[in-house]
């Protein structure tokens, strides 16, 4: 299990100091690895990042044992008898549909479904400096919000506090799977992935194959019982004679009603360019009888939007999982960081880099009841190294990293927590709560206080083990 | 010559002073687009048109790579008349238009932004977030 420690920051791993000259003749020898092996989201990678899943797969083995079950009982015990009293066409068309509904819903299940990556300590800090417009040289977090104006229409683009970036429209970030995804859609249990950009086409031709199989199946073992009843005998004899297709009836019979009206709720969507998300909330609907508020990503014409959503360009992912970690960039679980400018520029972002680690850390408080605190610490620790490049001062650091340090290991999502330090483990341990080894506080405190405040509210949703995240799909 | 730099020597010697970030450029919708205005850190190092060339030809190659054209649709119902098997063989059109975007942001860096001290980082490694543009240090004035 990692552990994020309370670290320090490196001064000699630091991009834009004079010492980074330096830094390419001390870097670690590791063997390279691949981006999948450090992604900070909660996903599960097969065939060396080839296949990528969500780690909550959810029931994806029950949907494919279904299917499956389903089509082997129908092709076993069904066909046989149809073939010889109708058509061969039969197993043809059902396998075809087969063949089809399986590749459609690995491809749902197995495709990166437009996750965006983090961005990178550079970026995040140079967007709390562009939108500080006081020009004193401190950082605060983004406001949550951004308006922008698409299509002559107000659009907010919310701020994501756990990847650091602004979302770009119809952009949500999904819990489960601690992603943020473009064109979010939904996060479906049964494929055991989310459903965005890249996948919704994949994710609709499952559904209507489905649909097509499902009541294809069914039509055909009533007909089967049906033709075996006929035969002058009763009902409950041809049943008996066939069990197998009671089971086949039961399984499609449930099945059609969710799968065709799921069908028909998504060729809607399709049809007037919305995804499930924006239609739960509502956010086009016009609730507010306002008649500007339409969906402006719509062409206002079925054919266009369909055709745009099915067959539009497919855009390549963009997490570039068998791209190998370049030795120089920061690997989240790796001992350096590379911070834009001088060291007191990484404490913000440490701050709000933190929000979720801290929300761990609270969250671990609570349920193992310890004395180890955050939201107090943070106030006075933000300051801290005040454009010290020296190693010596580096020492303290926002108590949100100390609390994910020392006896509360760390799930994965350390990789979120860019300080790291040279210090022994000894340090981290007993630097619970580094503020009160910081010299002189900082005129920023107040600011930080708020700042972890406003965070609190963001990401500290009540603490529920497993609910991760920032909020709801 | 003394003030030119290659793009080798920017990489791997020269130490980078800051890192300015071009943000998308939301409002024609979630097409990704640029925003063409000139950041103030650029302004003594490179000329405000060269600039805004560079970015207005990206963003002209992703217009194209999303463009809804009869050759993207005839993809995509290829594809899923093939259950998208066919995208294991063949490269889609975004991907080759991704490539000539590589290669235009390659050689924009060796004629135009090295000689200068910058350096663009191709938007696809940042998630197609941000053109990263990197300053590094003038070291003909120290050498």
């Amino acid at each position: 299990m990692k552990n994020c420690e309370y670290q320090q920051i490196d001064p000699r791993a630091l991009s834009v100091s004079p010492l980074s000259a330096q830094i390419h003749t001390e870097k670690k020898e590791q063997r390279p690895r691949r981006k999948w092996e450090v992604f900070p989201g909660k996903n599960r990678f097969f065939c060396d990042g080839r296949l990528i899943l969500s780690r909550h797969s959810g029931v994806l083995p029950l949907t494919l044992g279904l299917i499956v079950v389903t089509c082997g009982l129908f092709f076993a015990f069904d066909c046989p008898f149809l073939v010889k009293h109708l058509t061969v066409f039969i197993p043809v068309i059902g396998g075809a549909l087969f063949v089809f509904v399986v590749i459609s819903l690995l491809r749902t299940s197995f495709t990166d479904p437009g996750i965006l990556p983090r961005a990178t300590l550079d970026e995040a800090a140079d967007l709390e400096r562009q939108i500080d417009s006081s020009g004193s040289s401190t950082y605060r977090p983004p406001p949550r919000t951004k308006e922008i104006l698409i299509n002559q229409q107000m659009v907010k683009l919310k701020y994501c506090f756990t990847c650091k970036m602004f979302r770009p429209p119809r952009t949500s970030h999904c819990s489960l799977c601690d992603n943020c995804v473009e064109r979010f859609d939904h996060h479906c249990p049964w494929v055991g992935n989310c459903v965005g950009k890249r996948n919704y086409r994949f994710f609709y031709s499952f559904i209507i194959s489905l649909s097509f199989l499902t009541s294809f199946i069914f039509g055909c073992v009533i007909a089967h019982i049906t033709l075996r009843s006929q035969a002058g005998k009763s009902l409950v004899q041809a049943i008996q004679e066939s069990p197998a297709s009671v089971v086949e009836l039961v399984i499609c019979f449930f099945s059609i009603w969710s799968i065709l009206g799921l069908s028909g709720f998504h060729t809607y969507l399709v049809a007037s360019n919305l995804t499930t998300n924006e239609d739960i909330k509502g956010s086009w609907s016009g609730k507010r009888g306002a008649e500007e508020s339409g969906n402006p990503y719509s062409y206002n014409n079925i054919i266009t939007n369909c055709c745009v959503t099915l067959c539009g360009p497919l855009p390549p992912s963009l997490i570039d999982r068998r791209g190998f970690v370049p030795p120089d960039e920061v690997v989240p679980a790796a001992s350096t960081a590379s911070q834009m400018e001088l060291p007191h520029f990484s404490t913000k972002n440490d701050v709000n880099m933190c929000t979720q680690s801290t929300k761990d850390v609270l969250e671990r408080m609570i349920n193992s009841g310890s004395q180890t605190l955050c939201s107090p610490g943070p106030p006075k620790t933000t300051p801290l190294v005040q454009g010290l490049p020296s190693t010596a001062a580096l020492s303290p650091e926002p108590p949100p990293s100390a609390g994910c340090s020392g006896p509360l290991g760390r799930r994965p999502t350390d990789s979120r927590c860019p300080l790291f330090s040279r210090s022994s483990e000894k340090e981290s341990l007993h630097s619970i709560n580094p503020a009160f080894r910081l010299a002189s506080p900082s005129p920023s405190v107040t600011r930080t206080a708020k700042t972890l405040g406003g965070a609190a509210d963001v990401s500290f949703m009540p603490l529920q083990p497993g609910s991760v995240g920032d909020e709801a799909p | 010559m003394a003030e030119t730099h290659s793009l080798q020597d920017l990489r791997h010697q020269a130490a980078v002073i800051a890192k300015v970030f071009i943000q998308r450029d939301y409002t024609n919708g979630t097409l990704c687009q640029f925003q063409t205005k000139f950041p103030s850190e650029l302004e003594t190092k490179i000329d405000k048109q060269q600039f805004e060339e560079t970015v207005r030809t990206l963003n002209n190659l992703y217009a194209e790579a999303e463009k809804l054209g009869s050759q993207s649709y005839v993809e995509g119902c290829l594809a899923c008349l093939t259950a998208y098997t066919i995208f294991l063989c063949m490269e889609t059109h975004y991907e080759k238009v991704l490539k000539k975007i590589a290669k235009y942001i390659q050689e924009q860096n060796d004629k135009v932004y090295a000689p200068r001290g910058l350096l663009l980082t191709d938007p696809l490694e940042r998630g197609l977030r941000v053109i990263e543009i990197t300053i590094f240090e003038d070291r003909s004035l120290t050498q």
